[in-house]
């Protein structure tokens, strides 16, 4: 019954994902491996469109990940549980909000769990990076180091790097600005 | 009924006219809750945003579900939060049921193929800002090794360190404040 399935696994990667949205993405990298609902491919482009649009990037991402699973019943469910342990944790806290984050128990735990969700967010980057930037089958079969990593795609990452940094844009200007190079370069054939 | 609507759409509002999430949402926030409506004051605004950020799930969803309680108790939370999910289930399926009848052309997947890019470097620089934050010692910076090895080269379920993290973030603070008296 994938539904209840969907339900499920994201109730708990709403109990478990701490410090905002993107620190969801290790957990449907693993929801990704352990069923085969959706492929890593399909993840990234699911980031990209979350990013892109309106409304918080947890709650994007939920969604389109329910959608590709199980269609429109499944986006639902998968948006509901993501939530409600959200609504079961913070009404507990909102009845004693001063002592909660001034706890010294609470402190010490985010101490811990902010450095973890940090690298549970650079291990997701290193998927991404496995589908965008480097090309390992081709790698295993050439064996030539430059055949590993994909020069344009360093080119073009460089490039939105600098942009970022110079003019600070919305992200979906520096999605939209990579899709028009893509399609002009093609950019499939290239890597 | 009213007053649950009106939860309702006031955090439909915000989510559907915020891009980002997180700290994009802020000034949303004070105008609907602080200004239009009075819900909450803006000293009461910035405690939950702040708490909401420490405690599991969306900061989003988190900061509705205190203005609900405030307002309405349960059933204000939950009117809250589903206004604010509500304009993403929409515009989400609306668009994930348009690319998947378009995703076997060869233009929609080059344009993919670049935004891929894209998304490596926008992630990249998020960890950059968060880095700063998270890693502040010896302690925080050997979890963040650990962690990012194992998870890049065993396939253990993520939950798993979120448990561990947080007893060794408790552990590791006592020990110092024992140290330091």
């Amino acid at each position: 019954m994938i539904y209840l399935q969907l339900f499920w696994e994201f109730f708990k990667v709403g109990l478990f994902t701490v410090g905002g949205g993107l620190a969801s993405l290790p957990f449907l990298y693993d929801i990704s491996d352990r069923t085969g609902w959706y492929t890593h491919a399909q993840l990234a482009d699911m980031i990209a469109i979350s990013e892109s649009t309106p409304g918080p990037i947890g709650i994007n991402m939920a969604t389109y990940v329910g959608f590709t699973s199980a269609g429109v019943v499944g986006s639902v469910l998968a948006t509901l549980g993501f939530i409600i342990p959200s609504i079961i944790i913070v009404s507990i806290v909102s009845r004693f909000l001063k002592k909660f984050s001034e706890n010294k128990l609470v402190k010490g735990a985010f101490y811990g769990l902010r450095a973890v969700s940090v690298a549970l967010i650079c291990a997701a980057l290193v998927s991404v990076v496995k589908i965008s930037l480097i090309n390992i089958p081709l790698f295993q079969e050439t064996g030539a180091i430059l055949d590993l990593i994909s020069i344009p795609g360093i080119l073009l990452a460089a490039a939105c790097y600098f942009v970022l940094k110079k003019w600070n844009p919305h992200p979906v200007f520096v999605l939209g600005g990579s899709a028009i190079v893509g399609i002009l370069l093609g950019f499939v054939g290239l890597m | 009924m009213k007053e649950l609507l009106e939860l309702f759409l006031a955090f439909a509002r915000i989510g559907g006219l915020t891009f980002g999430g997180g700290y994009a949402m802020l000034p949303m926030l004070q105008r609907e809750v602080v200004e239009n409506k009075g819900w909450a004051t803006e000293a009461e605004l910035m405690d939950y945003y702040a708490v909401g950020q420490c405690v599991p799930g969306v900061i989003a969803v988190n900061t509705a579900v205190f203005v609900g309680n405030k307002v309405k108790g349960l059933l204000g939370a939950i009117a809250a939060s589903l206004g604010v999910v509500a304009p993403s289930l929409v515009i989400i399926v609306a668009i994930a049921a348009f690319i998947q009848s378009f995703s076997e052309l060869e233009i929609v997947q080059n344009a993919f193929a670049g935004i891929r890019v894209a998304v490596c470097v926008l992630i990249f620089t998020a960890i950059v800002k968060l880095f700063k934050k998270a890693i502040v010692d010896k302690f925080t910076f050997v979890l963040f090794a650990i962690v990012f090895a194992l998870t890049v080269f065993v396939d253990i379920s993520p939950i798993i360190f979120v448990i561990i993290a947080a007893i060794a973030g408790i552990i590791v603070k006592c020990v110092k404040e024992g140290k330091a008296k």
